[in-house]
């Protein structure tokens, strides 16, 4: 006869592991699975974890966690071919405690995390593919796994299987998701000596510096590439949706050897050694995306809930604080002792009215927006790159001239019209 | 019938760096696991109890952390598990590790008379494959090498018949029990872990003795000071020279090879002393 758990939490990246150690915090008997050799061996993102959402479940974490370096400066660049415009934010205040956000190596922090929740008396197993939910009378009753003997009953199933969550897609939630509503990311972890990462990013040991990069760092393509500082590595990554992969026929890996070899870029690298290449969708649909999050015996949380800001580069945050409002939805209807659609969509509820939802609905056209609209990324960049490069270059001419220089070049470009459009659409996408 | 496998941690030589200044193995550059070998030992443990029923023990002495192998035996398959651990045991060669785990076994036979013990062939970060022969000389039962198949255990006459691993073929051996059989990876085939065995494996809390645990302990014995091995030295190899690439026609490649093999004189000694 097969066990039966209070909750089985499929998958222990940040939403389910979060789900999963609040559960076991509340006294509730937790299966934890994992398809990995370890929870993190498969888990991939740029590198930054917000303090915050982590805060909640563990406080204080940054004492024991294995972090890398605390983020005390984040720039932005507008990259052209051979140049780059940038701007940005440093803070001391960020590298003291309670600090904003850290860089972390996924692998190590998962893994510690994933310890939290078995130390709380989760139990976890790993390398264990969940195939299905076993589906009765219309109420998820607990999961099939690709063992022999292989399930497992449970009054909750908690997905936090990931981006593609091919279980909420057998249960009927979402279809699947469309090239446009997912990103491809791929990245590296460079090793380099921390005085070599200390010097060039001007840092202290215990500093970090994150860097996005908007503009040919994608060839111009919706999208982003990013440099982060680790302790002794970097993490250099690049991501466009998949349909613009698609469109424009790029290959991940070469889009990220041009990055790499980019002369603004490669310098920051040099000397650098290969550790890791990893590379993993991304779901940026957004608030249009969400698919149906609470079910009888089921509920949905993280990347599997398309849970991700791409404006902001959240995620994991998100994933996490979804894991823990699923987890107090759980205990709730655990206390009640009734698992249907109605008392988890106390989950739902929770979910929409916190800053996840909210932040999703707010951005609900950006990605449409820029999808459609190259301009953005493929004009403007270089237009500013070109009146920055004009403003600054001392050749004798007046300024007031050189500015109106630069605004003729801008609308002969685009047109007055089109430029005015153009404004207008991005304020109402990101307002 | 009680079996109790030997099983060791070790880091997963597939991955690990070696530091290019000292010559050592950097063993935090790889994960620890179970050594392979071992991992086949209770798998032939398992095997063994489908046709006796018997109880399946496994045994490892290791730092604390070591317990993660114990619980990757019971998903394996086995029903219980120690860990003597023990800064005592520290710098073990194979003499003083062979020393530990017999004070252990004689203790566990104390609980649950032993019948017979398995090891892997060697581990994979020492390659000595001494332990386990080191263990049958201290309890004085029959060690038994290279086991290939457990073709029939007997537990009323208390026999065993073995197949075992020679440079050429094989031997069919009975020995008596108790004994001690080291194995080959090809003995068995490592299942995939039913879903019970991994949740058993997550609960499970292995027994954990130290060195006051054990009975009439010779200190003197253990760990460092119990291991008369000295290193000399440790290198890498060299990387062996890129060869060369026979290239053309099947039948073109197949003469170009019979001239290779003509030249080299000792390939045909080989063969004129095989025959």
């Amino acid at each position: 006869m097969p066990e039966k758990f209070d909750v089985i939490v499929v998958g222990a990246g940040p939403a389910g592991t979060s789900c999963a150690l609040v559960c076991a915090q509340n006294g509730l008997n937790v299966l934890l699975i994992e398809r990995g050799e370890y929870p993190g061996s498969k888990n991939v993102m740029g590198g930054v974890l917000y303090r915050k959402q982590m805060e909640e479940l563990i406080p204080e974490f940054w004492k024991e966690a294995p972090l890398e370096r605390p983020v005390i400066e984040q720039r932005f660049w507008m990259m052209d071919k051979e140049s780059v415009v940038q701007f940005g934010y440093k803070g001391l205040e960020w590298g003291v405690e309670p600090y904003n956000n850290f860089t972390v190596l996924r692998a190590q922090f998962d893994q510690w995390f994933a310890k939290k929740a078995v130390e709380a008396g989760a139990l976890l197993i790993n390398e264990t593919v969940v195939t299905e939910c076993i589906v009765e009378n219309g109420k998820v009753i607990g999961i099939r796994t690709d063992r022999p003997n292989g399930e497992v009953y449970a009054d909750v199933v908690v997905l936090a299987d990931g981006v593609n969550s091919l279980l909420s897609k057998q249960l009927g939630f979402h279809k699947e998701f469309r090239p446009d509503e997912v990103a491809l990311t791929v990245m590296e972890v460079i090793n380099l000596p921390k005085e070599k990462i200390n010097d060039r990013f001007n840092l202290e040991d215990n500093q970090g510096c994150t860097i996005e990069i908007f503009g040919d760092s994608t060839k111009g393509n919706l999208g982003t590439a990013f440099l982060y500082t680790n302790k002794d590595s970097l993490n250099i990554g690049v991501g466009t949706t998949l349909s613009s992969m698609i469109k424009s026929k790029m290959k991940p890996y070469d889009l990220l050897d041009y990055l790499k070899t980019h002369p603004m870029v490669k310098p920051m690298l040099a000397g650098g050694e290969s550790a890791e290449y990893l590379a993993h969708l991304i779901p940026e649909g957004g608030y249009r995306s969400v698919p149906k999050v609470a079910g009888n015996g089921v509920v949905v949380v993280g990347d599997a809930a398309q849970l991700v800001n791409a404006i902001h580069r959240e995620g994991s945050n998100m994933a996490m604080h979804s894991g823990l409002l699923a987890a107090e939805s759980v205990i709730e209807a655990h206390h009640r002792g009734d698992f249907s659609e109605s008392t988890l969509n106390i989950y739902r509820q929770k979910l929409y009215d916190s800053f996840i939802i909210k932040d999703l609905e707010k951005y609900k056209d950006a990605t449409h927006t820029f999808e459609n609209n190259p301009q953005y990324f493929k004009e403007y960049v270089p237009m500013m790159n070109k009146a920055m490069s004009k403003f600054f270059t001392v050749d004798g001419t007046p300024k007031r001239e050189k500015q109106k220089e630069i605004m003729k070049s801008v609308t002969a470009e685009r047109g007055t019209i089109k430029v005015i459009q153009d404004i207008y659409r991005a304020w109402k996408a990101v307002k | 019938m009680h079996i109790v496998v030997c099983v060791k941690q070790v880091p997963d030589t597939k991955i690990i760096k070696i530091n290019p200044k000292t010559n050592t193995l950097d063993r935090r550059s790889a994960p620890a696991i179970l050594n392979p070998y071992d991992a086949h030992a209770v798998q032939e443990a398992v095997s063994i109890r489908e046709k006796t029923g018997c109880t399946i023990s496994v045994l490892s002495m290791g730092p604390p952390q070591a317990t993660a192998i114990i619980k990757k035996s019971v998903e394996i398959g086995a029903d219980r598990g120690y860990l003597i651990t023990d800064r005592a045991f520290a710098g073990a060669d194979t003499l003083a590790t062979s020393y530990a785990l017999f004070k252990a076994l004689e203790k566990i036979n104390k609980e649950i008379p032993i019948d017979m013990i398995i090891c892997g062939k060697h581990a994979i970060d020492g390659d000595t494959g001494q332990v386990g022969p080191g263990i049958a000389r201290r309890l004085d039962i029959p060690p038994v090498t290279n086991v290939i198949e457990v073709t029939e255990v007997n537990q009323e006459e208390k026999t065993v018949l073995i197949k075992r691993k020679l440079s050429s073929g094989y031997e069919l051996i009975q020995s008596e029990m108790p004994c001690l059989l080291t194995v080959e990876k090809e003995i068995n085939q490592i299942e995939y872990s039913p879903m019970p065995n991994m949740i058993k494996a997550a609960r499970y809390e292995p027994i954990i003795w130290a060195v006051s645990d054990l009975e009439n302990v010779d200190r003197v014995q253990l760990g460092l000071k119990g291991s008369p091995t000295i290193v000399g030295k440790m290198f890498t190899p060299p990387r062996p020279e890129g060869g060369k690439r026979i290239e053309g026609s099947p039948d073109e490649q197949v003469k170009q090879l019979m001239d290779i093999l003509l030249e080299q004189k000792d390939v045909l000694t080989l063969q004129s002393s095989k025959q």
